[in-house]
């Protein structure tokens, strides 16, 4: 039994019949799937039809910290949503940073299960101990940030922490987000329209208990020596604290990895325009920080005001003169890049309307500048698109944030995601990504082993699975080439797993560019009392990594989905340093199969899953 | 000359650490709910600083207190809640002009600031410098910090007319 780090109680909502309930969190599970993503992954598992409707009473959703949220390790604010996913149907677990995660776990909670569909439009009320489900009639239609007001109103308390949909949660768009603390974002996968399916307008947290550890003395001596590393670090002492994520703009444009216009080039003239370097020198106001996170990569920036009238759109103009955060690299990248748009402005307007309105930034980029590649190519017209919608425009950018949230509309073909769109107008060649998910910023052309993470990631193309730039691009932990496959398969696996530990221990994968398992093994030993040796928490993420493949086969998935679309086979970059490559998935994946354990149709064997206590 | 906290707003990042630290030097847990230094966060304006006992010369929660619970710390100078003789009476979190004088419910006593007998554990924890612990006259950087933000506010509201 621990004594730390877990409170030890799972709080459940069932939304059709008004049931609240706490139950004990399973000790077993929690020793072998830690907590996060992976604890999450296994209830889920255990409770839930795969093959059920995502935006149906039957999904089940699972907001999940883990052992290290709420500690004062750096970087410890994270929870995860773990779901289908309603953009792809498969597993989803997106992840989100902020205050709400560690106020779930003050109040005594690791996970929060909520089951069926609410009547009527509710959202559910956490202080403490006293759990209830109040009518959100009087929020439906109102955006993140007056949710977020409104909420924290009406709890009495200033410390409460909001987690919510927007108005496209509540359209069903199929890239909303679930949005906390008005700027964090459980961002991709579509949890917000799972979440609103289920008429679940928010969840407001205030918790006034503590985080126990384990053995003290040993913990603050890991802590601090993790967190002196994280100094130390180029990137996450310097680079990250500079200039934010959008440092990698101007990195990956050199290297000839940024896809621009969804993915026909791979690098943007005038990059340096939208880079973390121009946004520091020309609209940064602050630098912010999640939940005791030492690194405070999060950027808050504001327009001056000869750029606030700039763009069409002019509701909530009030909104337009505030600081808001962002534009961090992926968006920065989906609605600049690969829609051709250079324009800083348009993306500050466009991020923070995402976040307002409750959307994914990188789906909703990356489906835009399908929609514009639909355009160009004469397979809408203007009369379908209601405007150009031309590569480069930044006007067409921040109108169709708006439209696409309000399914408005062209903006109703946009929420659909660009899988079901460029579909719908018989162009499937022109969707860009996984399992129906949108690719983030990185060309797998340019970089060999982020298409084997792509076409092997469970929840569809991600960055944040298995982060190979870090060693094919920044070096980090050693310079892998990114021109070869040799190689990648096996750091693949190992990045994979990894970052499942990271994910289900509560802390947040960037610290990964400074520190390692090795750094997390003595924090989260101490906090939980259970001894863990790093081979074993590479096995837990290992088992996370195997049950997540489990589930998507029983929701009927298969090694035929681990592929990438046809302009990255067999379509070469045309121009600039990676000019002539294209992804050479097929040298890579029978050897990604071998060393996961799995058969030739890439299913997990027996022994495989014996050996992980999966069988 | 004694040491006081200094808190340099610009520097803040909102992360917490210092609620964390003070909150397991009051309960050895970590308990934001129960940090006697508290982080208020205003997004709009992009504003995060941490504000806690300014340790003031003339110290209103001593006055108030009725048992003369609260006392000046020989080393440090901090106002100091002793535990044995505190009633839990609360006026002296009411007659704080700060609002950094707590009630705490599990003890049932009143909590403030102490200076962790000499070495804050906010100012320890704090990653990017926003609290210093330094020697001081007193917290008579808080009168510049005022009228830095006055000044702000007339400006927004007189359309930068502002003397």
């Amino acid at each position: 039994m621990s004594n730390g780090g877990w409170t030890g109680t799972v709080l459940r909502v069932d939304l059709t019949t008004g049931r609240i309930s706490k139950e004990p969190l399973n000790m077993d599970w929690a020793k072998s799937f830690v907590g996060g993503r992976g604890l999450a992954a296994r209830y889920l598992y255990e409770e839930m039809d795969p093959a059920a409707d995502a935006l149906g009473p039957d999904n089940k959703m699972i907001f999940a910290t883990g052992p290290m949220t709420g500690t004062n390790a750096s970087t410890s604010s994270r929870y995860m949503v773990v779901t289908k996913g309603a953009l792809t149907n498969a597993i989803t677990t997106s992840n989100s940073g902020g205050h709400w995660g560690p106020e779930l776990k003050f109040a005594g909670y690791d996970m929060l299960i909520v089951e069926g569909r609410a009547p009527v439009p509710s959202y559910i009320s956490i202080c403490d101990g006293d759990v209830r489900i109040c009518s959100a009639e009087h929020l439906w239609g109102k955006t993140v940030w007056e949710t977020d007001d409104i909420v924290r109103e009406e709890s009495g308390q200033h410390d409460t922490v909001v987690t919510c949909i927007g108005p496209a949660g509540e359209n069903l768009v199929r890239f909303a987000a679930i949005v906390n603390d008005r700027h964090r974002a459980a961002g991709r996968s579509g949890v917000g329209a799972v979440m609103g399916s289920k008429n679940l307008k928010a969840i407001a947290v205030r918790g006034t208990g503590g985080v126990p550890i384990a053995d003290p003395q040993k913990f603050m001596s890991a802590m601090w020596e993790m967190k002196s590393k994280l100094v130390e670090h180029p990137v996450t002492g310097e680079g990250l604290a500079a200039y934010g994520t959008a440092v990698l703009v101007n990195i990956i444009n050199e290297s000839g990895a940024l896809p621009t216009n969804n993915h026909q080039v791979s690098q943007l003239e005038g990059a340096d325009n939208i880079s973390g370097e121009t946004l520091a020198d020309t609209r940064l106001v602050a630098n912010k920080a999640c939940f005791g996170c030492t690194i405070a990569c999060g950027r808050v920036s504001q327009l001056p005001g000869e750029a606030q009238d700039k763009f069409t759109v002019t509701t909530r103009p009030h909104n337009w003169k505030i600081a808001v955060e962002g534009p961090e690299y992926e968006n920065a990248w989906a609605m600049g890049a690969d829609c051709g748009i250079n324009d800083l402005d348009a993306l500050i307007k466009a991020n923070a309307m995402c976040n307002e309105l409750g959307m994914d930034p990188i789906s909703f980029g990356a489906t835009l500048a399908a929609a514009m590649e639909l355009y160009e190519t004469g397979a809408v017209s203007d009369e379908q698109t209601g405007m150009p919608l031309n590569f480069g425009s930044g006007d067409a950018l921040v109108a169709m944030t708006e439209k696409a949230a309000y399914r408005e509309g062209f903006g109703d073909e946009l929420a659909e995601g660009s899988k079901r769109m460029t579909a719908k107008f018989n162009r499937p060649e022109f969707f860009m990504g996984v399992r129906g998910q949108e690719f983030p910023a990185y060309d797998a052309r340019a970089i060999q082993g982020m298409g084997l993470g792509y076409a092997t990631s469970n929840r569809g193309a991600c960055h944040l699975k298995s982060y190979t730039v870090a060693p094919e691009i920044l070096g980090i932990p050693e310079k892998m080439d990114p021109a070869v496959t040799e190689g990648k398969a096996e750091i693949t696996k190992i990045f994979q797993d990894a970052t499942c530990t990271v994910d289900a221990s509560g802390l947040c994968l960037f610290l990964t560019f400074g520190v390692g398992l090795d750094e997390i093994q003595p924090q989260l030993e101490a906090v939980t009392g259970i001894s863990y040796t790093v081979p074993e928490l590479l096995e837990v993420g290992e088992r996370v990594w195997n049950i997540e493949r489990m589930w998507n086969q029983r929701a009927g998935f298969s090694g035929k989905d681990d592929t990438l679309p046809k302009r990255l086979l067999e379509e070469p970059i045309p121009d600039g340093p990676t000019k002539g490559e294209v992804n050479r998935l097929g040298e890579m994946l029978p050897e990604y199969y071998e060393i996961r354990g799995w058969n030739a149709e890439g299913e997990p064997t027996q022994e495989k899953l014996a050996s992980l206590g999966l069988a | 000359m004694a040491k006081s906290l200094r808190i340099i707003p610009e520097k803040c990042t909102g992360c917490m650490q210092c609620e964390l630290a003070c909150s397991w030097v009051q309960t050895g847990m970590f308990q934001p709910s129960r940090s006697l230094i508290r982080v208020n966060i205003f997004d709009e304006q992009a504003s995060y600083a941490p504000y806690t006992c300014f340790q003031c010369d003339e110290a209103w929660c001593m006055t108030a207190c009725p048992v003369n619970a609260i006392s000046i710390d020989a080393n440090t100078g901090a106002k100091v809640v002793g535990d044995a003789n505190c009633v839990g009476c609360g006026l002296c979190t009411i007659a704080c002009p700060f609002g950094t004088v707590f009630y705490n419910p599990d003890t049932q006593k009143a909590f403030k600031c102490d200076l962790c007998d000499g070495n804050p554990a906010c100012a320890v924890a704090c990653p990017t410098g926003a609290i210093e612990y330094t020697e001081s006259e007193s917290a008579d950087w808080l009168g510049g910090w005022a009228e830095k933000v006055n000044e702000s506010y007339l400006t927004s509201i007189e359309g930068g007319n502002a003397a």
